[in-house]
C-alpha cells in the first residue's frame, strides 16, 4: 500500500515536471518578455539591464531550472500587469475559486446521486421522466447560457439573488470565505448551480446506469434470496458497488470544475482564479498564465492520486492486488 | 402421512412479452418430504430453475406465477405480499445459486454478509450472530473459520466460496434448501465435496432439498427421488433408483441412455434427435411428440397427464392403458 502510494506519487511528480516544461516554454514562445515590461521608448542599454536583472540572458536550461525551483516553492515571478508577485495574486483569488468548486461539486454529487438512485429504482414514474429531461438540459445547454438564464430569472426578474460578485466575505487567516455571511451564501447559489449542473447530470446518468447494472448481478439476486430487506439490498449492497466508478468520475470532474470555473467566473464576475486567468490572457500576462497552468495541473494530479487511493479503500479486491504486485 | 415440507400443485409460470405470453411452467406438481432430496433434471430451458425461483418467490416481471399453489409445510406461500415472502426467503427457504464466484458481494467481508443475513432473520446480538457465523463456516468445512470470517470473497477458491454460499443459505435453519445447479461452475473433484456436503446438511438438519441440475451423476448420487422435466412439465417422477435403472417415459429413457458408463461396452451413446421446442412454439398434445420414436396420433392432440405407474408417475400416453384397451375392444 505504501509502495503503491509512493509509486503513484513519483508518477505525479513526473507529470508536474512535464507541465513545468510547457509552462516555461510559454515565456519563450509568446514574444520577448522584456518588451512587455518596458515602454516603447526605452533605450537598448536599459532593456539589457532589465534582461540581466531578470536573468533572461542565462542559457535556457539554467532559466528553466531556476523557474522550476521557484515554482516548487510557489514563486511564479511577478505579474506584468499588476506588478505584484503572482503567488500573492493566486493566493488571494484561490479561496473564491475553491469555495465555488467545492459547492458546485457537493451540489452535483448530492443531487446527482439522489436523482440517479431514484430514477434507477423507480424507472417508470413521472418524477424519473422529469429527472431525465433535466439531465438532458444539463448536458446539452452550454454553461454560460445557463448562467445568463439564471441571472435573468432570479436576479433581473425576481430580484432574489445577486447577479455578480461574492457578497460579503469573512477573513480567516489568509483564507476568505463567503460561507459565513448571508449575502455570501446567496451569492454562491447561482454560480454553484451553473458550474455543477453538467457534473450533476453526468453523475446522475452514471449512477443510474451503474445501479441498473448492479441490480442485475448475481449477488443482488442472492441477497434477495437471503431475504434481506429491500432497503439493505438497494442502499447497503447495490449503492456501494455503484459508487466505485462514481468516485473516479466525480474526482476527475472536480478538476474540470476548477478548470472550467473560468466561464462561470466570467459570467458572474466571480473574483477567482479563472477570472484572473481571463484577464491575464487579454493582457498577455504570461507569469499568471503559466502559474495558472501549473496550479490546475497540480490540482488534477493531486485529485488523481487521491482517487487512486480511495479506490483501494472502497474495493478490497484492489487492495490485495496492490500488496501483491503481479 | 405427515405434511410435506414443500408441496407444489399445478404450478404455472408465464412470461409476458410484447408479442405473446410464454408458458415456462405448465402444471407442475410435486412434493418434497422432510429430509428428502428431490433431484430435478432436464435440458436447459426445461423450467427447472424457474420452478425453484417460483417457490422462493423470485420470479421478476415480466414473469409471473399464473396459476397453481405452493405450500410450505402446509401454509400457502405463492400469493403472499412481498414483505411476507421476503421474511420466508433465507429463513425458511435457503437458496444456492449456480455460480459461487458471483453470488457474494465482492465489497463486503464474508462474515459481514453472514452476520447481516443471520440478524435479518434471527433476533441475535452482533456478537452472538458472529459466533453463529463462525460455527456455520466450520460446519460447511471452511478451515480456520475464526480467521477466514474476516476475508473477502475474492480471497476464496470457487469451492470454498460455494461453501460460504451454502453457509449463507442454511444460516437460519431453513426447512427447505433450493440448490440451483450448485456444482455446475465447479471442477469435478470439488463437485463431489459440495454434493456430499449438501447431502450431509440435509440429513443432519432434516432439511428438504430441491436439487436442480442437468447432471444425472449428481442426481444418482444425492437424490432420493427425481423429477424429469421437459418443456415446462414433469415427464416422469419417482424414486431415483427406479427412474435411473428403469425409466418409463421415452424422454427419460433417452436421457438415461445418454449417460456414459465406465463398465459398459464400447458403444455409441444414444442421442435424442432434435432439440427441445422453444417456449413460443410448443407443439400441441405431448410437447415431446416431434422427437419421440413411439409417438402415435393421440400424442399429437392430447396432452398427457401424470399417471401413477408403480413407484413412478409418468406423463405419457404409452402407459395410459385403459383407453387403449377400449380402443382394442371396439376394433375387435
Amino acid at each position: 500500500m505504501l509502495a503503491f502510494t509512493l509509486r503513484r506519487a513519483i508518477q505525479a511528480i513526473g507529470v508536474m515536471i512535464a507541465v513545468g516544461v510547457i509552462a516555461f516554454s510559454m515565456f519563450r514562445f509568446a514574444g520577448d518578455p522584456v518588451n512587455q515590461i518596458v515602454s516603447l521608448d526605452t533605450p537598448a542599454a536599459e532593456r539589457e539591464a532589465v534582461r540581466k536583472s531578470l536573468g533572461l540572458d542565462d542559457p535556457v536550461p539554467v532559466q528553466f531550472a531556476r523557474y522550476f525551483a521557484n515554482a516548487a516553492q510557489f514563486k511564479f515571478g511577478v505579474s506584468y500587469q499588476f506588478r505584484q508577485p503572482v503567488s500573492n495574486l493566486l493566493m488571494e483569488r484561490m479561496p473564491a475559486t475553491l469555495e465555488l468548486a467545492a459547492c458546485a461539486t457537493v451540489f452535483a454529487m448530492v443531487f446527482g446521486i439522489l436523482m440517479g438512485v431514484y430514477s434507477a429504482l423507480r424507472r417508470d414514474t413521472f418524477l424519473t421522466k422529469i429527472f431525465q429531461a433535466v439531465s438532458l438540459i444539463g448536458i446539452s445547454l452550454p454553461t454560460f447560457l445557463i448562467g445568463i438564464l439564471l441571472i435573468y430569472l432570479f436576479s433581473v426578474t425576481l430580484g432574489w439573488l445577486p447577479s455578480f460578485g461574492r457578497g460579503d466575505v469573512v477573513r480567516i487567516g489568509w483564507w476568505t470565505t463567503g460561507l459565513l455571511t448571508l449575502s455570501g451564501l446567496k451569492a454562491l447559489i447561482m454560480p454553484s448551480i451553473t458550474l455543477g449542473l453538467f457534473q450533476m447530470t453526468l453523475i446522475m446518468r452514471l449512477v443510474r446506469a451503474e445501479m441498473l447494472e448492479v441490480l442485475r448481478t448475481d449477488y443482488i439476486r442472492f441477497a434477495r434470496a437471503r431475504g434481506l430487506t429491500t432497503r439493505a439490498i438497494h442502499f447497503g449492497h447495490a449503492l456501494k458497488n455503484t459508487l466505485v466508478p462514481v468516485i473516479t468520475v466525480a474526482g476527475l470532474q472536480f478538476g474540470s470544475v476548477i478548470a472550467f470555473a473560468i466561464i462561470t467566473e466570467t459570467v458572474f464576475q466571480w473574483p477567482g482564479m479563472g477570472l484572473l486567468f481571463v484577464q491575464a490572457v487579454q493582457n498577455v500576462d504570461i507569469p499568471i498564465m503559466a502559474a495558472y497552468l501549473l496550479m490546475v495541473s497540480l490540482i488534477f494530479v493531486t485529485i488523481n492520486l487521491v482517487v487512486d487511493i480511495l479506490y483501494t479503500i472502497v474495493d478490497p479486491r484492489l487492495r490485495s492486488t496492490i500488496s501483491r504486485p503481479a | 402421512m405427515t405434511v410435506p415440507v414443500l408441496s407444489v400443485r399445478n404450478l404455472e409460470v408465464e412470461f409476458l412479452t410484447r408479442r405473446s405470453t410464454l408458458h415456462a411452467i405448465n402444471g407442475v406438481s410435486f412434493d418434497i418430504a422432510k429430509g428428502e432430496v428431490l433431484g430435478v433434471v432436464g435440458e436447459s430451458g426445461a423450467g427447472k430453475s424457474v420452478t425453484g425461483l417460483a417457490v422462493i418467490g423470485l420470479i421478476d416481471p415480466p414473469g409471473r406465477i399464473a396459476g397453481g399453489e405452493i405450500y410450505l409445510s402446509g401454509t400457502r406461500i405463492d400469493h403472499l405480499p412481498p414483505e411476507e415472502i421476503r421474511r420466508i426467503r433465507g429463513k425458511r427457504i435457503g437458496m444456492i445459486f449456480q455460480d459461487p464466484l458471483t453470488s457474494l458481494n465482492p465489497l463486503y467481508r464474508i462474515g459481514d454478509q453472514i452476520v447481516e443475513t443471520i440478524r435479518t432473520h434471527l433476533n441475535l446480538s452482533e456478537t452472538a450472530a458472529r459466533k453463529r457465523a463462525i460455527d456455520l463456516l466450520a460446519e460447511v468445512g471452511i478451515p480456520a473459520p475464526e480467521k477466514r470470517i474476516d476475508a473477502y470473497p475474492h480471497e476464496f477458491s470457487g469451492g470454498m466460496r460455494q461453501r460460504v454460499v451454502i453457509a449463507l443459505a442454511i444460516c437460519a435453519e431453513p426447512e427447505l434448501i433450493i440448490a440451483d445447479e450448485p456444482t455446475t461452475a465447479l471442477d469435478v473433484s470439488v463437485q463431489a465435496q459440495i454434493i456430499s456436503l449438501i447431502k450431509r446438511l440435509g440429513r443432519d438438519h432434516g432439511t428438504a432439498v430441491m436439487l436442480v441440475t442437468h447432471d444425472m451423476g449428481v442426481i444418482a448420487e444425492t437424490s432420493d427421488r427425481v423429477a424429469v422435466m421437459y418443456s415446462g412439465r414433469i415427464a416422469e417422477i419417482g424414486p431415483v433408483q427406479d427412474v435411473v435403472q428403469n425409466p418409463l417415459h421415452p424422454y427419460a429413457k433417452g436421457l438415461m441412455g445418454a449417460i456414459p458408463t465406465l463398465a459398459g461396452e464400447d458403444k455409441r451413446l444414444v442421442q435424442i434427435p432434435g432439440s427441445m421446442p422453444r417456449l413460443s412454439a410448443i407443439p400441441p398434445g405431448c410437447s415431446f411428440n416431434p422427437r419421440c420414436a413411439f409417438a402415435f396420433d393421440r400424442c399429437r392432440v392430447e396432452r398427457p397427464e401424470p399417471l401413477k405407474q408403480g413407484s413412478h408417475a409418468v406423463a405419457c400416453h404409452l402407459y395410459d392403458t385403459a383407453p387403449n384397451e377400449t380402443a382394442k375392444e371396439t376394433a375387435a
